[in-house]
């Protein structure tokens, strides 16, 4: 069942202290109007789990400028020097996981697998503290699933029944973090009646969806 | 040579290892110059590893689509034949042996063919992104970089800085030489333009072969 509500009502869906995954590559579908929210909520001591920290400027950015985050597990922070400046300053812990991994990781988290085993991160200082394994004579090192209270979304179009469509390169992480959190948000730029996205081109399955709120450009 | 000359000269000597068809990775940076000299008939498939296949020139000004973007988040176009995916599959294709060609800069390389170019300790943090899955997973790996940090060797006998992976750089393409990593060592096979085996020498820290057949 989904139900479409308001930018707050899905602000307030998110506590202080929560686990909240959160789509987009340097902001290009992210969840931005909702995060807006989230900064005038001023819900804290987050743990995000999303593939950047964008720009100071721009959604999970702003959520670093205005300090609400305590752990991210991200795969890059360049983009953001105030996240980097906050994790030197002991204020913020940073959790580096190479893009790959990261989205096996939460993959693994959505579809009920025990782990992922991958070659990345070998030999440097991703490996530390983590079991490696020999598969065929080869070393693989063993990745940890992911999964969050609340993944909040970033769709380009949803029908009423929660099925999402994305557009471009707006994608990304979207579709493999509405599979592994306990309740999922999509912000989207257009919701249309169910029947109006083709079967065919849906992309993420309502059934993943809990709640859609009307966002966007 | 300027910068300008030197990212010319890097950029289309790395063209040159591109072969019909391939699927190319390019890094952010020096790398992304390599398109500007690939010919259409080649063929090549350029790998956008924030979910596309078929990454065309950067957007015209006023032509720029917000959600059609590369993984530096610059706007970009995708060429017809192209197609987007989700980042899950997108490194199914990077870390599944599907991308023939990554190229890559770096901070460090090394004799062993260990690369080191995702963080300074204390310094610079900015996070390794797609690069450890890039260089784990494609099957050949060109490293694409100034020979070095003005006149500081970059190409070592061994990394000092924490690696991007271990044991995976096939190639070292400067302004200066072709440098193969091969089970003997580093092999200089081909010198720059204006570049003699003693200028090389002069800032390569780590051993090298030269050749017989030296260009």
């Amino acid at each position: 069942m989904v139900e479409i509500i308001g930018l707050q009502e899905a602000a307030e869906m998110v506590s202080d202290g929560a686990t909240v995954m959160i789509g987009g590559f340097i902001g290009v579908g992210g969840p931005n109007s909702i995060l807006e929210a989230l900064i005038e909520n001023n819900v804290k001591d987050l743990t995000i789990i999303s593939n950047d920290t964008v720009t100071p400027e721009l959604g999970i950015g702003k959520l670093v400028v205005n300090k609400q985050i305590k752990k991210a597990i991200v795969t890059h922070i360049g983009t953001n020097p105030e996240t980097g400046r906050q994790m030197n300053a002991g204020e913020l812990e940073v959790e580096l996981v190479p893009q790959g991994t990261l989205a096996e990781r939460i993959r693994a988290g959505g579809a009920g697998l025990g782990g992922v085993l991958t070659k990345a991160g070998l030999k440097t200082p991703v490996e530390e503290g983590k079991r490696k394994l020999e598969i065929n004579g080869q070393d693989y090192l063993l990745e940890m699933p992911l999964k969050a209270d609340i993944a909040l979304l970033k769709a380009s179009k949803a029908d009423k029944a929660g099925n999402l469509y994305y557009n471009g390169s707006t994608r990304n992480f979207n579709p493999v973090m509405a599979t592994a959190a306990e309740l999922v948000i999509a912000e989207v730029d257009e919701i249309v009646e169910i029947g109006e996205i083709n079967p065919n081109d849906v992309m993420t399955p309502g059934i993943f969806v809990n709640f859609i709120v009307k966002g966007g450009r | 040579m300027d910068k300008a000359q030197i990212i010319e000269t890097i950029a289309k000597r790395v063209a040159k290892e591109l072969n019909k068809g391939d699927v190319v990775n390019l890094g952010i940076g020096l790398p992304t110059f390599v398109a500007n000299y690939v010919d259409a008939e080649m063929q090549i498939t350029f790998q956008s590893e924030n979910g596309f296949v078929g990454l065309g020139p950067a957007a015209a000004k006023g032509e720029e689509n917000p959600d059609i973007v590369n993984a530096g988040g610059l706007p970009v176009t995708i060429l017809p034949g192209g197609a987007f995916f989700d980042s899950s599959l997108s490194f199914t294709i990077i870390r599944g042996g599907h991308v023939d060609k990554t190229v890559l800069g770096a901070l460090q390389v090394d004799a062993q063919g260990n690369l080191a170019n995702w963080m300074i300790p204390g310094k610079m943090v900015p996070g390794m992104g797609g690069a450890m899955d890039l260089v784990v997973g494609a099957k050949k790996v060109i490293v694409a970089m100034e020979h070095s940090a003005k006149g500081k060797p970059k190409i070592l006998k061994k990394c000092t800085l924490p690696l991007t992976a271990a044991s995976e750089v096939d190639m070292i393409i400067t302004e200066m030489a072709v440098i193969e990593v091969t089970p003997e060592g580093l092999v200089l096979t081909e010198l720059g333009p204006e570049a003699t085996v003693e200028d090389v020498l002069a800032v390569t820290e780590a051993d090298l072969i030269i050749s017989e057949a030296l260009k």
